[in-house]
């Protein structure tokens, strides 16, 4: 698997993974602050957010039709659809892309629902690898109560009910949540996940972030506006 | 038991009546590494495969194979492309847009396939029902790699599919179905003409270069996945005949 630095595109991509509760999406908000800031051509990405499959992802999950090979059948065809109509154009034209979640998360959820690692990584075959990956390593207790302290509303595929781990949606979130981390940590040294401890204040993972991507990306700006 | 039966046999007017077959449970397996917790010695039923273009006369065949399999006592259900509860709607809606890239649209179909799979397939051959697809995941990859995608990406993608009892592929000449094609409704589909291809701007042309093209696919990928080609030139009977003996024969096997 290839980087897109390797393929040769003049933009780069930088993804966050991590379980729910590691404080990763506060960071790749940091980071997309400070690179618009320099002026730099930023692209962000949320994972399961095309507009297209987004009402057949919504009506699965609302009626809970969805099965461990179509719930992963469905976010790959969310994730190609905007790989192929954003991701890759935006490359291309040089912008730094940031991805709140990236396969890794396919990997790492769909594994645990009981697919075939080797089935789910083909899927995402299509895919180049990001040239960088963040990957935010919490306490799991830690990453638990700053979900559960609110004790909000967990949704039946969040907290993993299909896997039938507990009937208690937070024991089973819990179950689940522990079981994601194990197969992140599994996945680090295969991708080169670059790993920040995600105990530490959030101005101190920020400030590791900024100094690996400034050493190692230089973003391409845009255009001076004339006037 | 025994005394219930010859009560009813006494009380019950003789009708004349074939023997009806009870089918023998055949080995079931899926292509690659499936789809998990299915067990496959609960899978009685069969699976059969009808593919072919549009104005192939699939729709004929399935519906003459379904009063035919009822009438001889089995109990049947139907599967076919965007049929599904999930995704048939989006994919709709998506496909007349014209929106969606090469991969999204086929992961798009692929999700659709697994929803029936899963749903409606692997439930009735638990049942023991009969099942006729019209077209599987031949008709998907095919499609896909005339249009160059990855075999081998296809090929991981589609582990998910259960092998069929039968498949039946019908083959009619791209010049014949044009012909029906026209009789029918007068018109030619867009996406089953290529249009999306740009082998031609000519729709006429497209469709016949793009049939070619399926035409050619379909028989390279034929001994790898082991369907019967069928002559679909000839009447709808002479072909059903055909299958009928053909699927009589996965019966009893």
């Amino acid at each position: 698997m290839k980087t897109f630095a390797e393929l040769g595109f003049p933009g780069r991509l930088i993804a966050v993974e991590g379980i729910d509760g590691s404080g990763k999406s506060t960071q790749i908000h940091l980071l997309k602050r400070w690179l618009e800031l320099q002026q730099a051509k930023v692209f962000f990405s949320e994972w399961n957010s095309s507009e297209l499959v987004k009402s057949a992802t919504s009506k699965g999950k609302k009626r809970e039709l969805l099965t461990p090979t179509t719930f992963s059948l469905i976010h790959a065809t969310d994730f190609a659809d905007r790989y192929e109509r954003q991701l890759v154009p935006l490359l291309r034209a040089g912008y730094t892309v940031l991805c709140d979640r990236y396969i890794f998360t396919a990997f790492a959820r769909d594994t645990v629902r009981g697919c075939p690692s080797g089935w789910v990584r083909g899927l995402y075959g299509f895919a180049a690898v990001p040239d960088m990956v963040f990957f935010f390593k919490a306490n799991l207790e830690v990453s638990l109560k700053r979900i559960l302290n609110g004790r909000p509303e967990l949704k039946y595929f969040e907290a993993g009910m299909d896997m039938k781990f507990s009937n208690d949606p937070y024991e089973s979130f819990r179950i689940f949540q522990g079981r994601l981390l194990e197969q992140y940590l599994a996945m680090s040294t295969e991708f080169n996940f670059l790993v920040i401890d995600a105990n530490q204040p959030v101005e101190v993972q920020q400030s590791v972030v900024r100094q690996l991507v400034g050493a190692r990306i230089k973003p391409k700006r845009k255009a001076l506006q004339t006037r | 038991m025994s005394a219930k039966r010859r009560i009813k046999k006494s009380a019950v007017p003789e009708m004349t009546q074939q023997p009806i077959v009870v089918p023998k449970p055949s080995p079931k397996r899926f292509y690659g590494q499936g789809i998990p917790g299915v067990e496959f010695e609960r899978l009685t039923g069969k699976l059969i495969v009808v593919e072919g273009a549009d104005g192939s006369g699939r729709s004929s065949q399935i519906a003459n194979l379904v009063q035919w399999l009822e009438s001889s006592g089995h109990a049947t259900v139907q599967v076919g492309l965007k049929r599904s509860t999930l995704v048939s709607e989006e994919l709709n809606q998506a496909q007349q847009g014209n929106i969606l890239s090469r991969i999204t649209l086929s992961l798009f179909y692929a999700t659709d396939f697994a929803d029936q799979m899963e749903n409606i397939i692997l439930p009735a051959l638990r049942a023991g029902v009969m099942v006729l697809a019209d077209r599987y995941i031949y008709t998907l990859m095919v499609r896909d790699m005339v249009r160059g995608m990855d075999e081998e990406w296809l090929k991981n993608l589609y582990g998910i599919a259960l092998i069929p009892d039968a498949v039946f592929y019908l083959n009619v000449s791209p010049e014949e179905l044009i012909q029906r094609n026209f009789a029918k409704n007068y018109s030619l589909d867009y996406w089953e003409s290529g249009m999306d291809l740009g082998l031609s701007r000519d729709l006429f042309d497209s469709f016949l270069k793009y049939q070619a093209l399926v035409e050619k696919q379909f028989k390279r990928i034929q001994a790898t996945y082991g369907f019967t080609i069928v002559d679909a030139h000839r009447s709808i009977d002479e072909i059903n005949d055909e299958l009928r003996s053909e699927i009589e024969s996965v019966l009893r096997e």
